[in-house]
């Protein structure tokens, strides 16, 4: 399902090459559960941002589903990112003016679903992360292991086939983050593909597979 | 994404930055009212002069006579024909102006002296306030009466009575018959600033023989160009050159007073749709100030599926709806001022141009779409990673 061959990310600070992904290969098959840990600045975000087609590779290929990733258009690789890709990100990202609900439902919103429908996905949703009863709380008025929750649950509105998440455990406590960690269990019985980037060993254990990465390269 | 949810998130989006999109609208409101009231004020003032115009009698042609030849030129007798062929021609009224000293004891005066027929009341749509007017026993006679208008009896009788008195004219006197009622508030130069002497006597003591100018009252205003018309078949025959007279009506004045209208508008409305640039010009400050405040909402709402054209078209529609708005309160705030600022005056008639208010808002829907691009257009352009690590 993902397959990435000799991927680098090269960032040009002045003279230098900063090689943020030097020669990545990899291959996550469907229904996996992988976990990608390295130590800080290691290169896990920016191999996030490619897998999660918000960034392309300077080189290399990488392809999704057998389609070579690097010749889709924005707009292409906004509809990739809209029916295929679920994000969670370590700071949430909610839009912080919108309630839970109108979070939720925003990926559909792109993909023209009609507001009847909308609500009640996002309504489903919400309660497959057990905030039923806090549909209409702003961000703010939710605790972070809630809103990581919201957030999870705008991540599998749409039903992608793929998770992707960076550090969702973060920004949490323990308890907040051992719920979290439950629900993705329950999505990957559920059939999704789950990629967790971590730099916590006792979190990327729980994977069925674990990626490490250092200074840009694979470990193994 | 669907337009119709663009405009709820528009809406929403500046219900929370109530403050900011006032401020931002500020620009288009000024800019939108001025534009408004710059025109309701030039259209009302020509509607005012234009009402003036009508007021003094609408249904008048009037002819002058610019040839001063000595040997051909209308007489009474060919006026009194033209008004018995036409059945149109109401009455027609002669005049010889000439602009002369006259005195009263101590005081004097430079007025204008006009011979006329007593005809002049009814084409002029004037009458006397005190005494009676020339008749017709004065012209034949060549009595020496003279009909003053306010301005010459505030000059020469400030304190008395003028009816009987005296007034001398070259040298030769005459004797006050009637006062004019005021017609333009006794202000020199107007039609109050006149002494009326009967015609026959005019050729003898200002020394001109021919009628210098005539003016012709219609039956009414559908037959105001008839009229004319005849008046110039009539002139011709006796000049054979169209450029020794020249003839207009009321209607015609009223006309180029519409084209003066026009310009003024055109020019004030110009001059106000500047101040709407310049308001386009801050909401796009404002957008550009909400993109980089909201560079992370944009990178998330990338990350989740929006397209370059979604995001666009949210900001794009965020402007739109600021000037729209903004467009709204101006048209409120033009009418407002206008009802309630120059129609209290009294001065000048309150006039709402639909055409303007019209072009007014569509130009500031224009300007809130122009300006709105560049803001929307760097949103857009976002590379969503950048957008994201924005914290
Ligand atoms: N836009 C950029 N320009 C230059 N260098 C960059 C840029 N983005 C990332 N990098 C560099 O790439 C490397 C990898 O960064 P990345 O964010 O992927 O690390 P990470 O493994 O996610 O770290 P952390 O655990 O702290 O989140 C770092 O050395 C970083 O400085
Ligand atoms: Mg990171």
């Amino acid at each position: 399902m993902i397959n990435l061959q000799h991927v680098y990310k090269i960032y040009k600070l002045g003279n230098n090459d900063v090689y943020a992904l030097n020669d990545i290969s990899l291959e996550i098959k469907q229904h996996e559960f992988v976990s990608i840990i390295g130590p800080s600045g290691s290169g896990k975000s920016t191999l996030m941002h490619i897998l999660g087609c918000l960034d392309v590779p300077t080189k290399g290929k990488y392809f999704l589903d057998d389609i070579d990733v690097s010749l889709k258009d924005d707009q292409e690789l906004a509809y990739i990112r809209n029916k295929k890709i679920g994000f969670v990100f370590q700071g949430f990202n909610l839009l912080p003016k919108l309630t839970a609900i109108e979070n939720v439902e925003l990926p559909l919103i792109y993909s023209n679903i009609s507001q009847k429908e909308r609500t009640q996905k996002a309504i489903e949703a919400l309660s497959k992360v057990g905030l039923e009863n806090r549909l209409y709380h702003k961000p703010t008025e939710l605790s972070g292991g809630q809103q990581q929750r919201v957030a999870i649950a705008r991540a599998l509105i749409g039903n992608p086939p793929i998770i992707l998440a960076d550090e969702p455990t973060g920004n949490l406590d323990s308890a907040s983050g051992v719920e979290v960690m439950e629900l993705f269990h329950k999505l990957h019985e559920m059939g999704n593909t789950i990629i967790l980037i971590t730099h916590d060993s006792n979190i990327a254990k729980q994977a069925s597979r674990i990626i490490k990465i250092m200074d840009g390269k694979v470990q193994e | 994404m669907n337009i119709l949810f663009a405009y709820k998130m528009a809406i929403q989006s500046i219900i929370d930055n109530k403050i900011r999109s006032l401020l931002t609208m500020l620009g288009v409101i000024i800019g939108v009212s001025a534009v408004i009231v710059a025109v309701g004020f030039a259209e009302g003032s020509m509607q005012t002069i234009t009402n003036k115009v009508e007021g003094m009698g609408s249904n008048t042609v009037t002819a002058y006579i610019t040839s001063r030849s000595a040997t051909s030129g209308v007489t009474m007798e060919d006026l009194e024909k033209l008004d018995k062929d036409n059945d149109n021609i109401v009455s027609i009224a002669p005049y010889i102006i000439k602009t002369d000293i006259v005195k009263s004891g101590k005081n004097s005066k430079n007025t204008y002296i006009t011979g006329t027929s007593s005809n002049y009341e009814d084409v002029q749509g004037t009458t006397v306030s005190s005494g009676r007017f020339i008749n017709d026993n004065d012209i034949t006679k060549s009595l020496k009466v003279a009909v003053i208008g306010t301005a010459v009896e505030n000059e020469l009788f400030p304190t008395e009575d003028p009816i009987g008195k005296e007034i001398s004219i070259n040298g030769v006197k005459f004797t006050v018959i009637g006062v004019m009622g005021a017609v333009a508030n006794g202000a020199e130069g107007t039609d109050d600033d006149i002494v009326l002497i009967p015609i026959t006597v005019a050729q003898r003591v200002l020394k001109i023989s021919q009628i210098t100018t005539f003016m012709v009252s219609a039956s009414s205003k559908e037959t105001v160009d008839l009229v004319m018309s005849q008046v110039q078949n009539f002139l011709y025959k006796i000049y054979n050159d169209d450029s020794k007279y020249i003839v207009f009506s009321q209607e015609a004045i009223l006309s180029v007073l519409g084209d003066i209208s026009d310009v003024m508008s055109l020019v004030l409305g110009s001059i106000a749709a500047i101040a709407l640039v310049v308001g386009g010009i801050g909401i796009m400050n404002i957008m550009l100030v909400s993109v980089s405040e909201r560079t992370k909402e944009i990178g998330i709402r990338k990350a989740i599926g929006a397209t370059n054209k979604d995001i666009l078209v949210q900001f794009l529609i965020e402007s739109l709806v600021i000037a729209g708005i903004g467009g709204i309160i101006g048209i409120i705030i033009a009418i407002l001022i206008i009802k309630f600022g120059i129609g209290s005056t009294g001065l000048i008639e309150p006039v709402y141009s639909i055409p303007w208010i019209i072009a007014a808002f569509t130009i500031c829907l224009t300007i809130g779409i122009i300006f709105g691009l560049i803001p929307a257009n760097k949103a857009a352009k976002l590379n969503p990673i950048d957008a994201l690590r924005n914290e």
